[in-house]
């Protein structure tokens, strides 16, 4: 009797709380938001695709929380499994030095202001850097490249007109090695990913330059393009992590997430204005918390947790 | 070798080769989700989603009523006429100057190149190269100075020289900073203090592989400085530059040429009817 009674009272109790399991139908409305969201942030459309439907998967038959709606529950599920996510793969950098790092990525999109952001963080953590002026394809490429080296109090390696990219590469470690940097940075010349003949060329200067970290440099602005940009260095170059420039933007960058998802290849800084000192190391949670937009939903859902 | 667009067909038609997922399709084009959705909508209301053929002739169609849609200003100045460019950073505007006045130099127009990016690292010496490689001629501020400035004294030597033609380079700024987009709008205003009709061209310089994005960067700059037109540049590129449908839907601002390499003469004039068929594969 006793029992038949508490059963009655609980599944009161239940109903009062609401919803019992997370169902498709009680999360369809936040699931759409979640994809619209994603896409609106330049996400591939399959992976944006792949991560619905596999953290759906994962959250549906799941107890529903007292006093929260399903939606939003869901919602905080989504976003705790994507930081996850995001943040898989090895984000430090490699501890052996010397290291040699090489900057790579498509005209434009940022690699010579991070190589210079790279090397006055280095020398911040009292390591000796040096960069490499690697670009003789744009017009004042290594002026450029000097005077942010200037500015952060770093040598620049740079050769006359008319040297070859290759004899940048080993002067330029031989030069590294003599002088006892503990890193240095080549800055190579932007190519886009349709131009076979550049690619072919940075895959020389890899083979030469042997980057213990080989960073590709992407705008978070870019478009749906960005996994097919990646791929293509990845087949030349062996890639060990991605910087997402320009992040100060209001773009949401979800061409970090879409390559990171694709390839691999984890996210590893963020650069967050022009100036040298503007480069964040990566933190997933907060990434996320932008590129969905959904922070108050997660922060309400996190308060009623803490309530209960 | 298969088009770009004959590419996402394929990879949207499931295996039979009954349904395109049309929506995943335009996306992946760089649509966006405005006029994806739009389209798509069009599609299921005309019973075309499962015809891949005339869907496809219905998108074409509408992309090139939404790109014809305007008629360019003709400026026919009596003093200098002055192009402004303005964009985000790396987007190509220094470059798109350098093409610029090459290609009117090469009609015999008289060309002042001006360096009004004073704040990135060597930018004045990259303008400056490309100025010396196509003999047009050079004004520069120094590392610091106000932009504003710079085009102002530009002007004045355009004028003094008899230049037909002034093209304003400037720092690229991201729409977020707003002091840097209030700086945008006061060059504006100080060329049309030299002459009330300049700038007689202020156009957005956008890099063709970026996404959604490109739709708020054309609306803020537009806001901050007054856009009349646009230019789409690195599409030599895998990206087809989707947006530009979109921009010029929602914002009625015309692309204007395009670029499609890093030298000189890499620049085209837009036009409607070949890039909708280039987009298309033909
Ligand atoms: N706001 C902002 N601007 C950035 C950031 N990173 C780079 N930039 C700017 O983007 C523009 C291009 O940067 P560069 O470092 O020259 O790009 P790059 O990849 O070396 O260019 P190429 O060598 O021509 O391929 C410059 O105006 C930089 O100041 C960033 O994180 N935030
Ligand atoms: N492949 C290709 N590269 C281009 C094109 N237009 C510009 N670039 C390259 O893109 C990079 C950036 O171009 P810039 O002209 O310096 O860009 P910007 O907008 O002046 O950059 P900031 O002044 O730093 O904001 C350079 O490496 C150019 O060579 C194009 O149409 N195709
Ligand atoms: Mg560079
Ligand atoms: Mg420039």
């Amino acid at each position: 009797m006793l029992e038949l009674l508490q059963k009655k009272l609980e599944s009161v109790f239940r109903n009062l709380r609401g919803y019992g399991k997370l169902s498709e139908s009680n999360v369809a409305d936040a699931l759409r938001e979640i994809r619209l969201a994603l896409l609106a942030a330049d996400v591939h459309y399959p992976v944006a695709k792949q991560l619905c439907e596999e953290i759906q998967k994962k959250a549906l038959g799941k107890e529903a929380l007292a006093g929260i709606r399903p939606g939003d529950q869901f919602v905080k599920i989504f976003h705790e499994e994507l930081v996850r996510l995001i943040g898989e793969g090895e984000r430090g950098i490699r501890p052996e030095r010397p290291l040699r790092l090489l900057l790579c990525g498509l005209n434009g999109s940022g690699k010579t202001t991070t190589a210079a952001k790279l090397a006055l963080w280095f020398r911040k953590q009292r390591q000796r850097v040096a960069l490499v002026a690697g670009d003789l394809t744009r017009p004042a490429a290594r002026e450029q490249l000097q005077r942010l080296g200037e500015q952060i109090q770093v040598p620049v390696y740079s050769w006359p007109d008319g040297t070859s990219i290759e004899t940048v590469a080993q002067e330029g470690r031989i030069r590294g090695e003599r002088e006892k940097m503990d890193i240095v940075i080549f800055d190579a010349a932007g190519r886009l990913d349709a131009d076979a003949e550049l690619l072919e060329e940075l895959a020389g200067v890899a083979k030469l330059w042997e980057p213990g970290e080989s960073l590709l440099v992407v705008d978070a602005a870019t478009g749906q393009v960005a996994v097919k940009v990646a791929e293509a260095f990845a087949a030349k170059v062996p890639l060990t992590g991605l910087v997402l420039s320009r992040t100060d933007g209001d773009a949401r960058g979800g061409a970090a997430l879409s390559i990171q998802r694709v390839t691999g290849i984890p996210i590893k800084f963020l650069g967050v204005g022009e100036k040298p000192d503007a480069l964040q190391v990566f933190v997933p949670e907060r990434f996320v918390g932008r590129l969905l937009g959904m922070g108050d939903i997660v922060a309400l859902v996190d308060r009623a947790q803490e309530e209960i | 070798m298969k088009t770009f667009w004959r590419k996402l067909v394929e990879k949207f038609t499931p295996g039979a080769g009954e349904k395109v997922d049309w929506e995943a399709l335009l996306l992946e084009a760089d649509l966006g989700l405005a006029l994806t959705e739009r389209l798509t909508r069009l599609l299921s209301d005309e019973g075309l989603t499962r015809k891949p053929r005339e869907a496809e002739e219905r998108i074409r169609q509408e992309l090139r009523r939404i790109l014809t849609a305007h008629t360019p200003k003709v400026a026919n100045p009596e003093r200098p006429e002055v192009i402004l460019l303005v964009g985000v950073n790396g987007g190509g505007k220094t470059t798109t100057a350098a093409k610029l006045a090459f290609l009117h130099g090469k009609e015999g127009k008289r060309v002042v190149l001006a360096a009004a990016d004073t704040f990135r690292a060597a930018a004045v010496e990259q303008l400056e190269m490309w100025a010396r490689r196509i003999g047009s001629r050079f004004v520069a501020g120094s590392p610091g100075a106000d932009p504003a400035s710079v085009a102002f004294r530009a002007h004045l030597q355009a004028e003094e020289e008899k230049a037909q033609l002034l093209i304003v380079d400037t720092a690229g700024r991201l729409a977020t900073k707003s002091n840097l987009m209030l700086e945008a709008g006061k060059i504006r205003r100080t060329l049309a203090k030299r002459d009330p009709e300049a700038p007689h061209h202020v156009w957005l310089v956008v890099d063709g592989t970026v996404g959604t994005n490109a739709l708020s960067q054309a609306a803020e700059f537009h806001r901050a400085v007054g856009l009349s037109g646009l230019i789409v540049t690195k599409l030599d590129g895998s990206a087809k530059g989707g947006m530009i449908a979109a921009v010029q839907e929602e914002l009625g601002i015309p692309t204007v040429f395009v670029g499609t390499g890093e030298k000189v003469e890499d620049l085209e004039s837009f036009d409607s009817e070949r890039y909708v068929e280039e987009f298309f594969g033909g």
